[in-house]
């Protein structure tokens, strides 16, 4: 479990890449209905991080080909992706961010 | 309509067939593709792909339970020949004729090449899976002197991928300044900046006369009566719209197909998708062909609409984008810029590759251009204002 930041340093809308005690890049995103949501931050198409992403409801657009990705399963809702990322386990918890880091297969 | 060709399968041919079924359309599809290939991703070819990170098979646009589902027939290996609108008919190279209801233009465009360079090996162009094969393997053989001419965003791709593979590279350019007619002087000398960041020479205001060498290309010659010795040429002067096909159609060809807004050609149950599609765009009030992978991915479902409605469908006006991925930074850029218009950094700083800008009219964003600050540009993106919407403001 890794203690990511503040919940106010990561305010509905905003998103942040994690790097650090984890096997891959992850991105973190707080939606504007106020879930936090967890996956892998490399697409699964090409080489872009997710957390540069459009965030529009529970759904991340990648920032270079423009695939949408389900925040809450990982799954790709249109091309050009056509596998899905994985999701992780992440919490609130007094006023902090926690990441469970999966290492399971993809959702 | 019961039966549909979609001639041309890359992606926009692949986004025509998806964008049929997804319009639930239940009749027979025929893909005709001159390639042997099914549809794989054009861009990684000038990087990943070309410098060997990636295998043929990463390329794959679509899967084979995709492929299921869309139950289309895909000839491949074979190209288009002709269209007879009043007979219903394709032809093939083969001579086969196919019948069909609709048609659906998707056959892009070729590299431009050099005549200069006809029949000398070592030359070469890059646009197709095989190009890019013959040329990657030429890359890895030995340390060649490589020379790219043309500056453009394939030109730069290549240079910058045949760097990274350690080789000594010279770029050749035409224009003073490269680039500036899609990105302004400004920026245009900052895609000129990224080459010599690197080592690379980029020799501007140069054409090229022509070629040294008997079967084989060793030397380029160049305007000023200089000789840049090579052992691999890559031209990417741009491309030439694949219309050859359609004279005599009756579909109107001025450079490509020439549509409403709505991919609709001169032809009723013909429409046009693609690097091949000449359509008034409403974003940028230009008609003119989009050569964008974004514009090939997206553009079906307004073809296919049209198509399938019988009646001009209104495409969405939304900032034509594309992006390009050279010494390591990432360029993104959505709209048009106008002549004469020169970027306003926003965020970031252009000495350090990483920066946002704008492209104003009247005060009004109308382009947005980033190196490596994707998120912020995302956000510009979708705050561009149409350009005649800021023409008139």
């Amino acid at each position: 479990m890794i203690t990511v930041c503040r919940i106010e340093d990561l305010p509905p809308g905003e998103s942040i890449r994690v790097t650090e005690g984890v096997p891959a890049p992850v991105a973190l995103f707080h939606t504007e209905e106020g879930e936090v949501y967890a996956i892998d931050d490399t697409c699964s198409h090409q080489d872009a991080s997710l957390s540069d992403g459009w965030l529009e409801g529970c759904y991340v657009e990648c920032p270079l080909h423009a695939a949408f990705f389900d925040l809450r399963t990982g799954a790709p809702t249109c091309a050009p992706a056509k596998f899905p990322v994985r999701t992780h386990q992440v919490s609130v918890e007094n006023g902090h961010v926690l990441l469970h880091v999966s290492v399971g297969e993809p959702a | 309509m019961r039966s549909v060709t979609v001639v041309g399968a890359s992606l926009a041919g692949l986004s025509a067939v998806r964008a049929l079924r997804a319009e639930g359309f239940e009749g027979d599809i025929t893909v005709v593709g001159k390639e042997l290939h099914l549809p794989y991703d054009r861009p990684p070819l000038s990087k990943d792909f070309l410098k060997g990170d990636v295998d043929a098979g990463s390329l794959a646009l679509s899967e084979p339970d995709e492929y299921e589902d869309l139950e289309a027939t895909w000839l491949l290996g074979e190209g288009a020949v002709g269209l007879d609108p009043a007979a219903r008919t394709v032809t093939l190279s083969g001579g086969r004729e196919l019948r069909t209801d609709g048609v659906v233009i998707a056959t892009g465009a070729t590299p431009r090449t050099l005549p200069a360079a006809d029949g000398l090996a070592g030359v070469h162009t890059l646009r197709t899976l095989d190009d890019a094969l013959a040329l990657r393997a030429e890359l890895r053989d030995g340390m060649p002197r490589v020379v790219v001419i043309g500056a453009g965003f394939i030109g730069a791709e290549v240079a910058s991928t045949a760097h990274r593979l350690g080789l000594h590279v010279t770029v050749v350019e035409a224009q003073e300044v490269p680039l500036e007619r899609q990105l302004g002087r400004d920026m245009g000398r900052l895609a000129a900046a990224l080459h010599s960041d690197h080592g690379v020479d980029l020799r501007c205001g140069t054409g090229v006369t022509g070629f040294s060498g008997d079967r084989r290309v060793t030397g380029v010659h160049l305007a000023d009566g200089r000789v840049l010795p090579a052992d691999v040429v890559v031209i990417g002067v741009g491309v030439r719209p694949a219309t050859d096909w359609l004279i005599g159609s009756g579909v109107d060809l001025d450079d490509g197909v020439v549509c409403d807004s709505g991919c609709a050609t001169a032809v009723p149950g013909v429409v046009a998708v693609g690097d091949i599609a000449r359509c008034p765009n409403p974003f940028t009030g230009r008609h003119a062909r989009i050569e964008h992978w974004s514009n090939a991915n997206e553009q079906s479902r307004t073809a296919v609409r049209t198509l399938l409605s019988g009646t001009s469908a209104a495409p969405p006006a939304t900032a034509p984008y594309f992006w390009s991925d050279q010494y390591g930074v990432r360029i993104q850029l959505a709209g048009h810029v106008p002549a004469g218009a020169e970027a306003r950094v926003v965020e970031g700083d252009i000495d350090s590759r990483s920066f946002a800008a704008v492209y104003e009219v009247a005060g009004a964003p109308v382009a947005a251009v980033a190196m490596n600050r994707p998120k912020l540009f995302n956000r510009l993106r979708r705050r561009l204002t149409p350009a005649l919407a800021a023409v008139g403001s």
